[in-house]
């Protein structure tokens, strides 16, 4: 593989996008407040649309599709981040904390 | 005419600098304790995947994901972290999660490893193109193809919308 064109080829970009993900997770799973992994879920969906878009570049037939696909997954998680904020804001009026490790109760 | 000394350098330059920027943005939101620097990492990882998508022939997403994720969601989180008090707790505080970060590293590692040597190793097509990828022909197969789709994004957001304010509202008459 030439380094000079490594913007070529696509291994580059799914490694990329592995990588993303990968640190995404972890952030998901050590943040102890719900903004930071809501951050963090956010990361995870921009290793989706890069992977999407790699494939839709190199290997699909009609490069609009996989377009058309991260700009629904951008919806997606622009609709998510809106509810998932309002559900912190509404946490954090009842519990005066947004730390997970205080959420541990349930009113039926 | 003699050509500008190493220009040849300089399109895998600008890649590994968008490169770097989302991976060293991204491991700034996970690694820092304040949230605040936190949404600036994501913030920055996004304008390294903008780049990244620019690379990828789609300099119309690069500007939508600039626009969508820094100037909406970014700007949402800081909202959020205004209004409530979301910093980790200090040093001490989380000393006894230790083995609960080391287990997120490895499950994280393992995810990595098993991904980027599936992705090295699949075996892909190399397809006969047929479109151009050009926003015209994303506009038509938005309203074409894949309207119904476009019509249920729609609906998802209205309701979000409607339910982020119904959540947040009916918490303040309780309160």
């Amino acid at each position: 593989m030439n380094p000079l064109e490594m913007h070529l080829n696509p291994s580059v970009y799914l490694v990329l996008a592995a990588l993303l993900l990968a640190i995404g997770l972890f952030g998901m799973l050590k943040r102890q407040t719900l903004v930071g992994m809501l951050i963090s879920g956010e990361l995870i969906f921009g290793a989706a649309m890069l992977n999407m878009m790699t494939v839709t570049r190199f290997f699909a037939p009609d490069p609009a599709v996989g377009q058309v696909f991260v700009l629904f997954i951008m919806g997606l998680s622009a609709a998510e981040v809106a509810i998932a904020l309002s559900i912190v804001i509404a946490v954090y009026r009842n519990y005066q904390s947004i730390q997970t490790k205080e959420l541990s109760e349930m009113k039926g | 005419m003699k050509p500008f000394p190493f220009i040849e350098y300089l399109i895998p330059l600008i890649f590994l600098l968008f490169a770097g920027v989302t991976i060293g943005g991204a491991l700034l939101a996970v690694f820092t304790q304040w949230i605040i620097r936190s949404v600036c990492g994501l913030a920055m990882a996004s304008v390294g995947l903008a780049g990244m998508f620019y690379f990828l022939n789609s300099p119309f997403l690069a500007m939508i994901q600039i626009l969508i994720y820094i100037g909406a969601v970014c700007i949402t989180i800081v909202f959020a972290i205004m209004l409530a008090e979301p910093d980790e707790p200090g040093a001490q505080a989380n000393a006894s999660s230790l083995p609960w970060t080391l287990a997120a590293g490895l499950v994280a590692v393992m995810l990595f490893w098993g991904l980027a040597r599936l992705g090295l190793a699949g075996d892909w097509p190399t397809p006969v193109i047929t479109g151009d990828g050009s926003v015209e022909s994303i506009g038509v197969a938005l309203l074409t193809t894949h309207s119904l789709a476009f019509e249920m994004i729609a609906v998802v957001l209205l309701v979000a919308i409607l339910g982020a304010l119904a959540i947040a509202r009916r918490g303040r008459h309780q309160a």
